[in-house]
């Protein structure tokens, strides 16, 4: 009996071994590529030429790299555009999809089903396939390279923000907004004065996971903001490094871990709400 | 007997009244919330989707049109060299898929029981999602570049013959691959941790009072409570292994035979300018998604169904075992 007792002890322990095991390594392997991006941003140019790419730096205060790193890519302007891309998408995508999770959730008029079925649609058609044709009705519309252009495809091309809202909305009681028409509100008066501030969390939600993967967008950005020197965003800023530079890796490691940072700040900060937005998008999605 | 009907019209008129007053304001509010989601999804979504089946059929670039050439881009689709053949690359991606979400699930699995820092282990894993692309092909042209990164770990356990990872043709394919899952397993392992935490706790006490092991606990718990969602993002990573794009574009760019399907379209899109036949390339991704998306809605459809068996079946069987 002991000795089964014992048997199971062992088999337990080694059970947790193993998965620490698999956990460090997962965990290695998932963070080396950025720490050797790390290690390598703060070394001079000589250091990098002469030691191997895994010697840790001499100083951990050498930000030089980070310097010419910023202004080879001019990333001061990149910054300040990529934020005011990001504000407008985030205020327009969330104005947008909350309307119409409200309408849709809230009121039945023919052609309801037939929306969601839309939207649901839209999203089996890949991106990059789209944007084919998207090219040319951008160009047709005189929004290539203009900053609103930009912004406007952004908000048209935005389906998880819509999931995320309609399943807030289902889950908001409709005695909230009744009361507030029966207390002489307009249906307006109830959305904007009522349901959108109880909104909050899934605004939240919704602009984290929209403000990221805004901020992230290089395909579309490379390709409706082409004028380098006027609408350069965050993410196409890092191109400067695939020129004559392409091989000064220590220059173009401190660039991606500029680029980086502001990602790992939201991440840290607001953890959790991405992983329920990613759970709630997802189940529909 | 005439006072009684009265005094129910008049109320009843006077509901309608209100309900149509209402009922106005309810369609204002409708039009005006709706129009304009209704007319970006109309403008960057079905216009671009009927524009692109009408390219299909034309010799085009964007600004020409060089005249009707009716199926002959599909015929090119599936007969050029470098667009159908693109295709084979998905299945390693496919393959890549079905390693992405195993190794998702063991990961959830761990990390939805106690596990010390747990907390920071879901971090790292996830953390990769929020990288910018253009920031991830820098990382792994950097990691993979001949005698950095890569090499040297390799070196430290005494792996020195290393192969050019991204130029050799014979893996750099599954190079790609391994990339495309350092990036999005995190999403997966997620998912699946949410899924797992909706199971009923009481399943697990259930299953240690009986003196259940770990392993028996994923198996006759965890595994079909998360059926579903497991099976589902199998039939969905079969759509995103046919359109895998971002890691060839980012990280070598489709060069030494790495074009999947959509470098390929995005180079004659864009680079070459024939318009047409990219568009046929992608009418035919889309045709092959609608069929795989069928299939996952079927495959929905009837585990619902299967769902609701089991359980009966269970209950049958506590009964039969009294």
């Amino acid at each position: 009996m002991e000795k089964s007792v014992g048997a199971m002890k062992f088999q337990r322990g080694l059970i947790s071994v193993v998965k620490y095991v698999f956990l460090i390594f997962a965990a290695f392997v998932a963070l080396v590529p950025i720490v050797s991006c790390v290690i390598t941003a703060f070394k001079s140019v000589e250091e990098y030429q002469s030691t191997n790419v895994m010697v840790l730096p001499r100083s951990w205060t050498y930000f030089e790299n980070f310097k010419t790193a910023w202004q080879q890519a001019d990333m001061g302007s990149a910054f300040l555009n990529s934020f005011f891309i990001v504000i407008c998408v985030l205020v327009g995508s969330v104005f947008i999809s909350a309307m119409l999770a409200y309408v849709l959730n809230r009121f039945k008029f023919p052609g309801n089903g037939l929306i969601r079925n839309l939207f649901m649609i839209a999203t089996l058609i890949p991106g990059i396939a789209s944007q084919v044709t998207v090219y040319q009705i951008m160009t047709a519309l005189n929004l290539v390279n203009t900053m609103h252009g930009y912004i406007i495809l952004m908000l048209g091309t935005d389906v998880i923000t819509i999931y995320i809202f309609l399943q807030f909305f289902e889950n908001l009681s409709v005695n909230l907004d009744e009361s507030a028409i029966m207390d002489g509100c307009t249906y307006f008066g109830a959305f904007f004065r009522i349901l959108f501030p109880l909104l909050k969390p899934a605004i939240v939600t919704s602009a984290i996971l929209k403000g990221v993967s805004t901020y992230n967008e290089y395909y579309m950005a490379g390709l409706y903001l082409q004028d380098k020197t006027r609408f350069q965003v965050v993410s196409t800023s890092l191109y400067v490094f695939t020129g004559p530079m392409g091989s000064q890796y220590n220059y173009i490691c401190a660039g991606v871990l500029i680029t980086i940072i502001p990602a790992l700040i939201i991440f840290l900060l607001c953890q959790d709400q991405i992983y329920s937005g990613m759970a709630a998008g997802a189940v529909k999605g | 007997m005439k006072e009684p009907q009265v005094t129910l019209d008049r109320p009843k008129l006077t509901f309608i009244q209100k309900c149509k007053t209402m009922r106005g304001q309810q369609i204002i509010c409708t039009i005006t919330f709706l129009i304009v989601p209704l007319l970006l999804l109309f403008t960057f979504t079905y216009l671009p989707f009927f524009k692109m089946v009408q390219f299909s059929f034309y010799d085009r670039d964007y600004l020409r049109v060089r005249g009707f050439v009716g199926l002959r881009n599909y015929i090119d689709v599936f007969s050029r060299s470098d667009c159908f053949q693109a295709l084979k690359l998905s299945l390693y991606y496919m393959v890549g898929s079905v390693v992405q979400i195993t190794l998702a699930l063991l990961f959830a699995t761990i990390l939805s029981f106690k596990v010390r820092g747990s907390k920071f282990f879901r971090g790292a894993l996830y953390f990769p999602c929020l990288i910018c692309g253009i920031a991830v092909g820098f990382i792994f042209k950097f990691f993979l570049n001949p005698g950095f990164v890569l090499d040297t770990l390799l070196g430290w356990i005494g792996i020195t013959n290393t192969p050019n990872w991204l130029e050799n043709t014979a893996i750099n394919n599954i190079v790609l691959v391994a990339c495309s899952l350092w990036k999005y397993m995190g999403q997966n392992i997620v998912l699946f941790i949410g899924a797992i935490a909706s199971v009923d706790p009481v399943l697990y006490e259930a299953a240690e009072i009986d003196g259940a092991n770990a392993w028996q606990r994923f198996k006759c718990i965890i595994i079909p409570s998360i059926r579903t969602i497991v099976v589902l993002n199998l039939i969905l990573s079969v759509s995103g292994a046919l359109s895998a794009f971002e890691m060839p574009y980012v990280v070598t760019g489709g060069t030494f035979g790495t074009s999947t399907y959509f470098v390929v379209m995005n180079k004659l899109a864009h680079t070459d300018m024939k318009v047409g036949l990219a568009s046929a390339m992608a009418v035919v991704l889309l045709g092959i998604i609608v069929i795989v998306t069928f299939i996952q809605k079927f495959a929905e459809k009837k585990m619902d169904e299967a769902e609701n068996r089991p359980r009966h079946y269970i209950a049958d069987g506590k009964g039969g075992r009294k």
